[in-house]
C-alpha cells in the first residue's frame, strides 16, 4: 500500500482509483439483490392495478424483458451518467425524487452534525482530560446512553415532551402547509428557499420544525463524537509535547486546546468520514419518526409500495454518497497530515 | 504478576478447547478499576434481560399476542394500572408482556446473527489471511465494499428481500443482520492472521510438518480470536438497535410471529400526538437498557484488551513483602 514516492497528487490518484472497484462492487451488489432476487418488480409493485398487457408494456419500457446481463450493463452505464432510473409505482425519474427530497435530508443532516459537534466535542475533551473522574463517568454514561437510545425512541420522547406536553415545537413535518405553499422552490432546499425569498415567518417556521429532528439525530452522533474525542485526547495527553508544554508552565487551558486537542483532531477527522454512514442511517429513521419529507422517508414509502426500481435508485445513491464522502475525508486528511500519504 | 507469569506453563498442558475458552474468560478476570465497574454493570443489566428472555412465559402475565384473559377482552390503550402495569396498546395487547417477550425475540435474533456472522467472518478471515493471493484480494475488496455500505441500508435491503421469501419471522431478521456484521470479524481476524502467520511459533509448527489446516485450527485460531469478544458484544448492542430500527420501519418481525420492540414503537408513533406515553416509553426503555448493558460490557472488555487504552502499567505496583535475606 505504502508507495515509495510520497507526493500528494499520487496519493489522491491512488485513493480515487481505489474507490472505482468499491463503487462497482456496491452497484453490482445492489443490482443483484434487488433486480435478480424478486423475479418481476413490475408485478410486485403495480401487479393488482393494471391489465396484463399494460404490465407487459411497463416491463418492456423498463427493459425488464431483456437478458439480465444487458440490464446490468445498462444499469452500470446509466449510473455512470448519473441516471438512476425511473420509479415503477409513480413513474418519475429517481433523480427528480432526489431533487425534491434530497434538500430536506441535507438540511437535517447538516443541522444534526452541527448539534453533535457543538455538544459532543467539548464533552469529549473534558472526559479525556479528567479521565476516570466523576465528570468523565457522567459524560461517558451520557455518551453511551445517547448512542444506545434508538433515534426513533429519542424522537418519540422529544415529540411527547416538547411538542405534545409543552407545545414549544411542532410534532412533525418540515413546515406548515402555508409555508410550503408560499415559498417558491428555487434550490429545492426549503430553508434556503425561504431565506432567498426573504420570508422571515417562513424561515422561522422551518427552523422551529427543524429543532427537534436535528437534536434527535444530533444526539445519536454526539455519543460517537464524545467517545472518539475522548479516546484521542487520552492518547495525545500522553504525548511528550503535552508534558513539555506543561513543564514550560503554560496554562492548562492552552495545553488542552492548542496541544492535546489540536493533535487529537487528526484521527477524529479520519473517523468522521465513517460517520457519514451512521448519519444517513440515522436520517432515514429520524425522517420516519418526524414525517420529515426527505429521501429516507421516500425510501420507506417506496419499500412499502414494493417499488424495486425506486428502492434500487435511492440505495445506489446513498451508497455512492457514502463512498465519495469518505474519499473526500481521506483527501482532506492527507492535506492536513503529511504522515498519512507516507 | 507472578501468577500471570506462570500461566503459559499451565496452558501448554491444558487441552486446546480449554485454552480457547480461557481466552474468552481471561479478559473478564483481568479487569481493573473503572473498567471493572463498567463491565460488571453491563453484565448485570444484560443478565436481567437474559433471565427475562429465558423465563418469559413465567415473567410475563400474558402471551405476546393475547387480547383477552378469562373471557374478558383487554381494554384498548388503557393507562398503566394494577391489571396492566405498563398499560395496553392500540391492538389490545398488554405492554408489559410484550416488553418481556420482546427481550426473548431480541436476544434470540441477535444470538443467531452473531453466531452466524462470527463463524463466517472468522473462517473467511483466517482463510484469507493465511492463504493470501487472489482469494485474499477479492475477499478484502468485497468486505471493504460491504463495510462502506451504511449498515442499516444493507439490513433494509436484505430484510426487504427476505421478508418476501421467508416471511417476517425471526430467521429472516437474523439473516439480514448477519450480513452486516460479517465484514467486521473478517477484518479483525484477517489482519491478525496476516501478522501471526509470520510468527515464530507458526514457523516452528510448519517446520515440524504441520499441514495448513492444522496450523490454522491449532495455532492461528486461538491467537487471532482474542478481539472477537469485544467486537461481538459491541455488535450485539448495535444489532439490538438495528433489529428495532427494521421493526420501526415495518421491515422486521411481524406482530403475530413474535413481540418486537421496534414494531411496538412504530405502532406507538400514532399514540404520541394524543399524549399516550406508555406504549412508546416501555419498549423504548427496554431497548436503551439492553443496548447500554451490552455496550458497557464491550467498553469494559475493550479497556482491558486494547493495549492503547489499557492502563494496567499505570496502576500502583504492590511489591511482595521483602524476605529476611533480601534485606540483609
Amino acid at each position: 500500500m505504502a508507495s515509495a514516492s510520497g507526493s500528494l497528487p499520487r496519493y489522491i490518484l491512488q485513493r480515487v482509483l481505489l474507490i472505482i472497484p468499491i463503487v462497482w462492487i456496491l452497484l453490482s451488489l445492489v443490482f443483484l439483490l434487488l433486480r435478480v432476487a424478486p423475479g418481476d418488480p413490475v408485478t410486485a409493485s403495480v401487479g393488482g392495478r393494471l391489465a396484463p398487457e399494460a404490465l407487459a408494456e411497463r416491463r418492456a419500457a423498463l427493459g425488464l424483458d431483456r437478458p439480465l446481463w444487458q440490464q446490468y450493463l445498462e444499469y452500470i452505464g446509466n449510473v455512470a451518467r448519473l441516471d438512476f432510473g425511473k420509479t415503477i409505482s409513480d413513474n418519475i425519474p429517481v433523480t427528480q425524487v432526489v431533487r425534491d427530497n434530497g434538500g430536506a435530508t441535507l438540511t437535517l443532516a447538516l443541522a444534526a452534525l452541527l448539534v453533535a459537534l457543538v455538544v459532543g466535542v467539548p464533552l469529549g475533551v473534558l472526559a479525556g482530560r479528567y479521565r476516570d473522574s466523576a465528570r468523565d463517568v457522567v459524560i461517558r454514561i451520557f455518551g453511551i446512553i445517547t448512542y444506545a437510545a434508538p433515534v426513533f425512541f429519542v424522537g418519540l420522547l422529544a415529540q411527547l415532551l416538547f411538542a405534545v406536553k409543552l407545545g414549544w415545537f411542532p410534532t412533525s413535518d418540515i413546515a406548515t402547509p402555508v409555508t410550503k405553499f408560499q415559498v417558491p422552490p428555487r434550490t429545492h432546499i426549503l430553508l434556503l428557499d425561504a431565506v432567498l425569498d426573504g420570508n422571515t415567518t417562513a424561515v422561522r417556521d422551518v427552523l422551529l420544525h427543524l429543532v427537534l429532528p436535528a437534536i434527535t439525530l444530533g444526539l445519536l452522533l454526539c455519543g460517537v463524537f464524545i467517545r472518539l474525542v475522548r479516546v484521542n485526547m487520552l492518547q495525545t495527553l500522553k504525548g511528550d509535547y503535552v508534558e513539555a508544554a506543561r513543564a514550560r508552565g503554560l496554562p492548562e487551558r492552552r495545553v488542552l486546546v492548542a496541544y492535546a486537542f489540536r493533535n487529537a483532531l487528526v484521527p477524529f477527522v479520519t473517523v468522521l468520514g465513517l460517520q457519514v454512514a451512521l448519519l444517513l442511517s440515522g436520517a432515514v429513521l429520524t425522517e420516519s419518526t418526524f414525517n420529515w419529507p426527505g429521501l429516507g422517508l421516500k425510501l420507506v414509502d417506496y419499500i412499502e409500495a414494493r417499488d424495486y426500481a425506486a428502492v434500487q435508485g435511492i440505495i445506489t445513491l446513498f451508497a455512492v454518497t457514502v463512498v465519495v464522502i469518505s474519499l473526500l475525508v481521506d483527501v482532506v486528511n492527507a492535506l492536513i497530515d503529511p504522515r498519512i500519504r507516507y | 504478576m507472578a501468577v500471570e507469569g506462570a500461566e503459559p506453563a499451565v496452558r501448554t498442558v491444558t487441552p486446546s478447547y480449554r485454552r480457547l475458552a480461557q481466552r474468552f474468560v481471561s479478559p473478564i478476570t483481568q479487569t481493573r478499576g473503572v473498567a471493572r465497574w463498567i463491565l460488571f454493570a453491563g453484565l448485570f443489566i444484560t443478565g436481567v434481560f437474559v433471565v427475562a428472555a429465558i423465563f418469559a412465559p413465567w415473567v410475563a402475565h400474558y402471551g405476546f399476542a393475547q387480547k383477552r384473559a378469562d373471557g374478558v377482552s383487554f381494554p384498548k390503550r388503557s393507562a398503566p394500572s394494577g391489571e396492566h402495569p405498563f398499560g395496553t396498546n392500540d391492538q389490545f395487547y398488554d405492554v408489559l408482556s410484550r416488553v418481556v417477550w420482546g427481550s426473548r425475540t431480541a436476544l434470540l435474533v441477535v444470538l443467531l446473527s452473531l453466531v452466524a456472522s462470527i463463524i463466517v467472518g472468522v473462517l473467511l478471515g483466517l482463510l484469507s489471511g493465511y492463504l493470501g493471493g487472489l482469494l485474499d484480494r477479492v475477499l478484502v475488496l468485497l468486505m471493504d465494499a460491504l463495510f462502506s455500505f451504511p449498515s442499516l441500508l444493507l439490513a433494509i435491503v436484505f430484510a426487504f428481500l427476505l421478508s418476501e421469501r421467508l416471511g417476517g419471522g425471526i430467521l429472516a431478521a437474523a439473516l439480514s443482520l448477519t450480513v452486516i456484521y460479517i465484514p467486521q470479524y473478517f477484518r479483525v481476524v484477517r489482519n491478525t492472521t496476516v501478522t501471526a502467520r509470520e510468527a515464530t511459533y507458526v514457523e516452528a509448527a510448519r517446520s515440524i510438518g504441520a499441514g495448513r489446516w492444522t496450523i490454522m485450527r491449532r495455532y492461528l485460531l486461538p491467537n487471532v480470536v482474542h478481539s472477537v469478544p469485544v467486537v461481538g458484544t459491541l455488535n450485539a448492542a448495535d444489532a439490538i438497535g438495528t433489529l428495532a430500527a427494521l421493526g420501526f420501519l415495518g421491515l422486521g418481525i411481524q406482530p403475530q410471529d413474535a413481540a418486537e420492540w421496534g414494531y411496538d414503537l412504530k405502532r406507538a408513533l400514532t399514540d404520541i400526538s394524543s399524549g399516550i406515553w406508555w406504549t412508546a416509553v416501555f419498549p423504548g426503555l427496554a431497548i436503551v437498557l439492553l443496548v447500554t448493558g451490552l455496550t458497557l460490557v464491550g467498553e469494559g472488555l475493550n479497556e482491558t484488551i486494547n493495549p492503547t487504552l489499557r492502563r494496567r502499567r499505570l496502576l500502583p505496583v504492590t511489591l511482595p513483602p521483602r524476605t529476611q535475606d533480601e534485606r540483609s
